[in-house]
């Protein structure tokens, strides 16, 4: 359970260049939510992430995840519950390590002492795991992850991200990066592995279909705001065509359609 | 004298694996070690006079090195100041503090003393000449500290150690504090280069406050020598590379001494020759890059 209180984020505060980002969003994240967020560019969404990862600070209201206020926690204290993936598949892994080392660090957050942990039955362990990907990476645990593609890197990211079970898996345009037929495996393994862990997770998203095809909730966001907040049947019955005509009736301009339909 | 080159070149090799774990693995250029290599220098001389137990002494270089270490990691970590700038900050700060504990003076004989060296020399002296002696002793030590650090690089910390190298944003998602990785491996490299700096003042007999000028240099021409000369890139030819390297380099810098005369070259040539050294070795580099790349879109 993550809730968010009245959160703002203003940059350069207090100078020209100020520029409020995110503004008094309050936000109920149920366990089990699979949250698609769609916007325009520059209308907060990944700010959003990076304040409820702890990269930001809040300017103003309080985060707590599961009844703890974690407002002013690091970063890296909090990727110990929240997952976090990036659209940069090369952000997720070490490039010049093998596999086995990089799910090594996965296999358990928080410090790393001086014990050798990469032992044979860690090997079995990873190659179980990898056998889910389907992408025959079990048989290439000491292969440097630079050797491998951008839809296998990102599968190997997101493999990492969920074998610790986080209590919130953020996806920051996750497939954006990666041709249409790896977006599609890496999108799928996504829902299949939310469903079989059940975990939270919230997407970002710029195709309109994919934010209406996954999850059981739907936010658009604008100007740092939530402009719409859909779950349940109310988000079975969306369309392409209502999502714009609702943007064109609560803002009243015109939704940059193109920009955000067409960007995959 | 060849077997001085050798000895001279595993000494150094010390060193230069402690700027192989901040240039290579931690991608963080680390100048503090000019003032470190000092530091252990001026340690090392500062308890042999005080008649201390010589692996105490030992040690306790290898403590003040670490501690120099951390605090460049702290003033770049904390402060936001660049790494570079950090290092020339403790390392300008570090030479006061070697001439005090120096005694205010700017060298420390250690002749007519017991050291580390001499005392394997007369153990081992034995069975074999002294030079020998002195050479089983310190490639002893060498390869130990290869060794020890080989292992460290498989232990979990080790592991996230060369992940924080290679892409900063992993390891915070690992749940690890980036600053404690950076400061636990600045703080060893520069152990390491305050032991080098011990064992090279007890060899040379006289700790000096110069002797770690341009130390960085050297390191990172060793660095690069034993990379060309070893292509494996797994971590124990990494390592390895920086002992070989090492070694090859005071060869190169002996031979400039020796017979540097005959093309006009005078000692206090070397340092522009090891400059030189540098630029060619990052143009084979980058060549060798070239041909890879042209190697590939084939």
């Amino acid at each position: 359970m993550i809730e968010l209180s009245n959160v703002s984020k203003v940059f350069n505060e207090g100078t020209v260049n100020e520029n409020l980002a995110i503004n008094d969003i309050s936000l109920s994240i149920k366990e089990g939510d699979f949250i698609t967020v769609i916007g325009s560019n520059g209308a907060g969404k990944s700010t959003l992430f990076n304040l409820i990862a702890g990269s930001y600070e809040p300017s103003r209201g309080r985060i707590l995840v599961n009844g703890k206020d974690v407002t002013r926690e690091s970063e890296h204290r909090r990727a110990g519950y929240i997952g976090r993936i990036f659209q940069n598949p090369l952000l997720g892994t070490a490039g010049k390590m093998t596999i086995e080392e990089n799910m090594l660090l996965a296999m358990k957050k928080g410090f790393k002492g001086l014990k050798i942990g990469l032992s044979d039955s860690a090997r079995e362990s990873f190659r179980r795991e990898l056998v889910h990907l389907d992408m025959k990476l079990e048989d290439r645990l000491k292969d440097k992850v630079s050797l491998l593609s951008g839809g296998q890197r990102q599968s190997l990211t997101l493999l990492m991200t969920v074998y610790s079970r986080p209590s919130l898996l953020l996806l920051d345009e996750h497939t954006a990066a990666l041709d249409p037929k790896n977006a599609a495996i890496v999108l799928n393994l996504t829902a299949r592995f939310v469903k079989e862990h059940g975990l939270t997770a919230m997407m970002i998203t710029h195709n309109m279909g994919h934010a209406i095809e996954f999850g059981n909730r739907l936010l658009m966001m604008d100007k740092g705001e939530v402009i719409l907040d859909v779950s349940g049947e109310e988000k079975k019955s969306l369309t392409v065509q209502k999502l714009v005509d609702k943007f064109h009736e609560l803002r009243n301009e015109e939704f940059e359609s193109d920009r955000v339909m067409l960007s995959e | 004298m060849l077997e001085g080159i050798f000895v001279e070149g595993c000494i150094y090799a010390l060193m230069v694996l402690g700027v192989f774990i901040t240039f290579r693995i931690l991608d963080f250029p680390d100048l503090t070690v000019d003032g470190t290599f000092t530091l252990g220098g001026a340690l090392a001389a500062f308890f042999i006079v005080r008649d201390y137990n010589l692996w105490v002494a030992l040690g306790l270089s290898f403590a003040g090195g670490c501690l120099a270490g951390a605090v460049t990691s702290a003033i770049h970590t904390r402060l936001k100041v660049p790494g570079l700038l950090a290092g020339i900050l403790t390392m300008t700060m570090l030479y006061s503090i070697n001439i005090r504990i120096m005694g205010n003076r700017s060298n420390v004989s250690l002749l007519n003393r017991d050291t580390l060296i001499s005392d394997a020399g007369h153990f081992f002296g034995k069975y074999i000449p002294e030079g020998y002696a002195e050479l089983i002793f310190v490639v002893i030590a060498a390869l130990v500290m290869k060794f020890l650090i080989d292992i460290f690089f498989r232990t979990d910390m080790g592991l996230t150690m060369r992940a924080l190298g290679d892409n900063e944003q992993m390891v915070v998602s690992q749940g690890v504090n980036p600053s404690m990785m950076k400061l636990a491996g600045v703080a060893m490299s520069n152990g390491l280069v305050a032991m080098s700096g011990a064992l090279a003042a007890q060899y040379q007999g006289f700790a000096d406050v110069n002797m770690g000028q341009g130390i960085i240099i050297i390191g990172l021409a060793s660095v690069m020598i034993g990379e060309q000369i070893i292509r494996k890139r797994s971590i124990m030819a990494l390592t390895l590379c920086a002992l070989i390297g090492s070694i090859v380099y005071k060869g190169i810098m002996f031979f400039g001494r020796s017979y540097g005369y005959m093309i006009y070259l005078t000692p206090t040539d070397l340092k522009l020759i090891t400059g030189v050294i540098i630029v060619i070795l990052l143009i084979a580099t980058k060549a060798d890059m070239l041909k890879k790349a042209v190697g590939l879109r084939r």
